[in-house]
């Protein structure tokens, strides 16, 4: 087995031990990247010289004595929307293709206070807007089970990089399913935690009442450990919760007994690719056969989530995205005759289409006389989707559904029709309206490609579904991995 | 029709995008799909429902009045297009 | 017909905190461009603001102050619109639910007392600064235009009031008085010189009598007090001369920028545009939930406020109403007056009247606030030991003030380098009265006639002959003595 197929737990207690050092973690996960990343293209910049510094920095601490924690020397990669000071962070974005950064955003922060070794930033859809990585502004990742098919998105490129081993883990941001989607089309391990968990600062917003960061890991146990490094109050953040950090690796159990658990009915209705369905359904004995107590249950205004979230969402996004305007920083047209003319061709010229519809959808969602009708509505609507997983939760301890409704679609598929592109993040999008935790675990393939399973957890009820995903992971025993050309 | 050509002008002028009239045209088609969709939820009566806009429940997040540091004007405007004297350069405003 | 105009005025206040609004960059004014900036204050992606305890502290207190209620909820909303010295392209603001609501001034015009509502006071950040180059600095005709973010982010109070206001006289006297409100909060420091107070005015006509408003003109470029009241006298005369006229089309809903050299105002030529807000709550910030018992709390912190120093003031110093209202309408004027009374300890309307007098005048004539001089009440209170001891007299004090001024020596400096001191010496002055009576004998003899007039006439002399240093009192005296013999 290579260095660049094994987890962070793995990796850590090889370090520990001295049997690798963290430059040969490195350079192996960069002779991988070397290997596929022609057909992957997860990257949008690649660190290698930030990656050797921060691997000879763990391994002086090591070689020293000192005693270094689990996510010393393990190689990293970042979503591109999360600023990273004096390496360029773009977004996705070619209004932002020159941007390098004067600050590091804190959840980066935290991990490189932690000693990761950060591999590079990684492709997304420009400003997370998508669900395929299509709306990339410089190219489409690939899904490394098949290069013929989109890896899912926003957080395209991350999800990539861990399925394809070009990371051992990555981070990811999720507005409405953008970690947990790619995860499910990837096989891989995706968590979007509660909404204020994770420090916000520095992460280029979408949607600043949805976005939250998360990582990408080969499996549930990794995930714990990366959360423990993830979240915290931060002082820089008005919307991040305080609270005291559990350690998440206590929640990893194998123990489902007496657990309810909740199936809403309306994420396993049409609408739900029909062999996707069963794979879930299949899964779902897996809890049961372990003690677990599974029930239909129903969220009966989930059905609005999708119109509700694309009032929203896009609303934030026209007013958080009206900063890339030529002033400060990213692109400028040359020569232009005036402001006006300045602002009109510069965010024509740098944004994509995608951005741009969501940019006059929220637009037109909060301007004059229309405001009522769409965005404070959806605000009331996301009310009510609240309720409806309040009075779920009474009921159980977990909910879980299907991650996406399809496995991973074609390159091109759904480009041209952006309401079907939409539709991907149906059953992701509530859990981000209510701000509850979600998780997404691999469970089985359909035509030789990976189906994911969400858990989702109240408000702060990590520790619950990492439980779940645990025992779900322990006793379904999946180990499947993408079959990758190397190209050297 | 949710949404006119002439609507989608002028939501793209307030949102400072210069659109051709075939991004126009086609614009237009794909917001009214999407918006015919969003549409959806003036079905529900929402008249006593009070606004979400956190679904996480916080109040009165303030700091204490302490200046920190500030960026060198070097880094403040290390990313800025034009500049001139220390300062962000913008083409005449009138 | 006969008019009557409706003024409403938006006071924007920049509070006197130590860090920004959002951030923690300084505040200080007049700093090199771009060296108070952040990622939150440059709105660079990926920043996130977080609000200051004490801004919102400073709007309660003077909501508190200027009567008004407090929302006991209250949120923060974006305000969308592109601009190049607004660093996110949206202004942090409050909309429907601002910290203050419900306010009002009372003002005392003298000959009557009229009341004028506040309708609200909301927290929000200061933008950036454009330099105009080429065009003589003008936003029209610059050849473009640089920003310095310095001030953006600023926490900026906007006070809104009613359309309350009839004369320019009552609108500079509600800006002025709200200004000493403010003072005495300690909240800003108030200066429409520095920009820290701006003044904005809405003004139209109508019918007297009429219920109805007009067409509003907004004025802007109200640089002093005295440009507000000018501006808006103007502008009346204006707007009630096109009535008269029969153009009544001459008044449209516009800006119009206050000329101050040609004392006219101007359609302000910039690219006007129909303006949509699109507020939506910030979801970057959280809202605010205060308290009955911390409303209270900061009530009882308010220090004492120009009206009830103005009521103190004549109940203390048995100051005329109309002394009192000019000696609290700044604060740093009550406090000069006050700090002098307790030095000098003698008659406090002998420093009233001394302030009022010369010292409003020199004030005035120089354009400066009294604190911004090097006078201090030790000065004055020993100009008037010095003339109550006889030491010179009130013509002298009157000619040493501008130097005290000028150089901030203290008076008996100024009067013993000049020699200016009083001539009390009996034999002296006994000298020069024998010196009048003999130059000027067809005057005594008017005198003795019976004319009582001449009696001033000689005592003049004499004080020209003592170049101005004769004590009063003593030439009275003696000239009269001698007249008899």
């Amino acid at each position: 087995m290579e260095l660049y197929q094994m987890t962070i737990h793995e990796l850590h207690e090889k370090l520990l031990n001295k049997e690798v050092s963290a430059k040969d973690v490195t350079e192996s996960v960069f002779s991988r990247i070397e290997g596929v990343e022609d057909g992957v293209k997860s990257y949008l910049t690649i660190t290698k010289e930030v990656a050797l510094e921060q691997a000879r920095q763990v391994d002086e601490k090591i070689a020293a004595g000192e005693k270094v924690g689990p996510l010393a020397g393990i190689p990293t990669a970042i979503k591109d929307v999360m600023c990273t000071q004096g390496i360029r962070t773009t977004c996705g974005s070619k209004i932002l293709d020159n941007f390098i950064p004067v600050y590091t955003s804190t959840a980066v922060q935290n991990l490189f206070d932690e000693g990761i070794v950060m591999t590079g930033k990684t492709n997304m859809d420009e400003f997370a807007m998508g669900s395929s990585t299509e709306n990339s502004g410089f190219f489409p990742t690939r899904n490394p089970w098949d290069l013929e098919r989109v890896p899912g998105g926003s957080s395209g490129g991350s999800a990539a990089a861990v399925a394809a081993d070009e990371a051992i883990f990555s981070l990811g941001s999720d507005t409405g399913g953008s970690i947990r989607q790619p995860a499910s089309l990837c096989g891989i391990v995706g968590m979007k935690p509660t909404y204020g968990l994770v420090s916000r600062y520095g992460l280029v917003a979408f949607a600043s009442s949805l976005d939250q960061i998360g990582p990408f890991t080969k499996d549930v146990t990794d995930c714990a450990i990366v959360l423990n490094h993830l979240v915290g109050h931060d002082p820089m953040d008005s919307t991040s919760v305080k609270i005291d950090r559990p350690d998440y690796t206590k929640s990893l159990v194998d123990d489902l007994k007496g657990i309810r658990i909740g199936i809403p009915k309306e994420l396993m209705a049409e609408g739900i690719d029909p062999e996707v369905k069963k794979v879930v359904e299949n899964a779902l004995e897996i809890f049961s056969k372990n003690g677990a107590l599974v029930a239909e249950t129903s969220l009966p205004n989930l059905e609005y989530g999708l119109s509700a979230y694309y009032i929203i969402a896009p609303a934030e996004a026209s007013s958080n995205l009206a900063r890339f305007d030529g002033v400060r920083y990213g692109y400028r047209v040359p020569d232009p005759d005036d402001l006006m003319d300045m602002y009109m061709r510069t965010r024509a010229e740098g944004f994509g289409d995608e951005v741009k519809r969501r940019i006059m959808l929220g637009t037109y969602a909060l301007s004059a006389g229309y405001y009522e009708a769409y965005y404070g509505k959806a605000q009331k609507v996301r009310t009510l989707i609240v309720r409806d997983f309040n009075k779920a939760f009474e009921e159980f301890d977990v909910l879980v559904s299907p991650t996406s409704p399809t496995v991973a679609f074609k390159i091109g598929e759904k480009i041209a029709n952006p309401l079907q592109m939409y539709l991907s993040d149906i059953c992701t999008i509530p859990v981000n309206l209510a701000g509850l935790p979600g998780i997404s675990v691999p469970c089985g393939t359909v035509n030789g490609l990976p189906v994911g399973l969400q858990i989702i957890g109240r408000a702060l009820g990590e520790e619950a579904i990492l439980k779940v995903a645990y025992s779900f992971e322990q006793n379904f025993g999946w180990n499947e991995k993408p079959k990758l050309e190397i190209r050297y | 029709m949710a949404i006119s050509e002439k609507e989608v002008k002028h939501v793209a002028w307030l949102a400072r995008l210069d659109l051709t009239d075939a991004e126009t045209q086609k614009f237009t088609q794909q917001l009214d799909v999407i918006l015919e969709h969003a549409g959806k939820i003036s079905e529900l009566d929402v008249k006593d429902i009070p606004p979400t806009s956190h679904a996480i429940p916080l109040k009165n997040v303030l700091r204490e009045d302490k200046v920190g540091e500030c960026l060198t004007p070097e880094a403040a405007l290390s990313n800025a297009p034009k500049g001139e004297d220390q300062a962000f350069m913008v083409p005449r405003i009138v | 017909m006969e008019y009557e105009s409706v003024i409403g005025l938006e006071i924007h206040v920049e509070l006197a905190t130590k860090s920004k609004m959002f951030c923690k960059c300084s505040t200080v004014f007049g700093e090199a461009p771009n060296t108070q900036t952040c990622p939150v204050c440059l709105g660079l992606p990926g920043s996130l603001p977080v609000a200051n305890e004490k801004a919102v502290e400073y709007v309660i207190k003077s909501g508190l102050a200027l009567g008004c209620d407090i929302n006991l909820y209250s949120l923060f909303h974006r305000k969308n619109y592109f601009y190049p010295d607004m660093p996110k392209d949206y202004q942090i603001s409050q909309y429907d639910q601002p910290l203050c609501i419900n306010g009002l001034i009372d003002l005392d015009m003298g000959d009557y007392q009229t009341r004028i509502g506040i309708t609200r006071i909301h927290l929000e950040e200061d933008t950036g600064k454009l330099i105009h180059v080429g065009g003589a600095g003008r936003i029209a005709g610059a050849e473009y235009s640089l920003v310095d973010f310095n001030r953006a982010g600023v926490p900026l109070m906007e006070i809104v009031s009613e359309p309350d206001i009839r004369t320019p006289e009552e609108a500079k006297a509600y800006a002025q008085k709200l200004r000493a409100i403010l003072q005495s909060l300690g909240v800003s420091d108030v200066s429409m010189e520095k920009g820290s107070m701006r003044v904005d005015a809405n003004v139209s006509i109508r019918p007297k009598g009429s219920a109805e408003f007009g067409t509003k003109a907004e004025l802007k470029n109200l640089n002093s007090f005295r440009s507000l009241q000018r501006a808006l006298a103007y502008e009346i005369e204006r707007q009630t001369k096109a009535l008269n006229e029969g153009r009544p089309e001459d008044i449209v809903q516009e800006t119009r920028h206050w000329d101050e050299a040609k004392g006219i105002t101007s359609t302000l030529r910039t690219k006007e545009y129909a303006h949509d807000y699109r507020y939506f709550p910030d979801p970057d910030l959280v809202p605010m939930e205060f308290t009955s018992d911390y409303v209270e709390y900061l009530r009882a912190q308010l220090p004492e406020l120009p009206d009830e120093r103005k009521q103190r003031f004549m109940r203390e110093y048995g100051l005329p109403v109309h002394e009192a209202n000019l000696l609290t309408e700044s604060k740093a004027m009550g406090d000069f007056f006050e700090e002098t009374v307790k030095l000098y300890k003698g008659d406090p309307k002998a420093v009233a009247n001394w302030m009022l007098g010369d010292m409003s005048y020199y004030l005035n004539t120089e354009g400066l606030e009294i604190d911004e001089t090097a006078v201090t009440p030790k000065h004055l209170a020993e100009l008037l030991k010095l003339m109550d001891k006889g030491v010179i007299s009130g013509k002298i004090a009157k000619e040493i003030f501008p130097e005290m001024f000028e150089t901030g020596k203290l008076p008996q400096v100024i009067v013993e380098e000049k020699g200016m001191t009083q001539i009390s010496n009996e034999e002296e002055i006994a000298k020069i009265i024998d010196l009048v009576l003999e130059e000027n004998a067809s005057t005594v003899e008017e005198y003795r006639a019976g004319k009582d007039k001449a009696f001033g006439f000689l005592v003049g002399q004499a004080m020209r002959l003592t170049k101005g240093r004769g004590n009063p009192q003593l030439i009275n005296r003696l000239l009269r003595e001698k007249l008899q013999e």
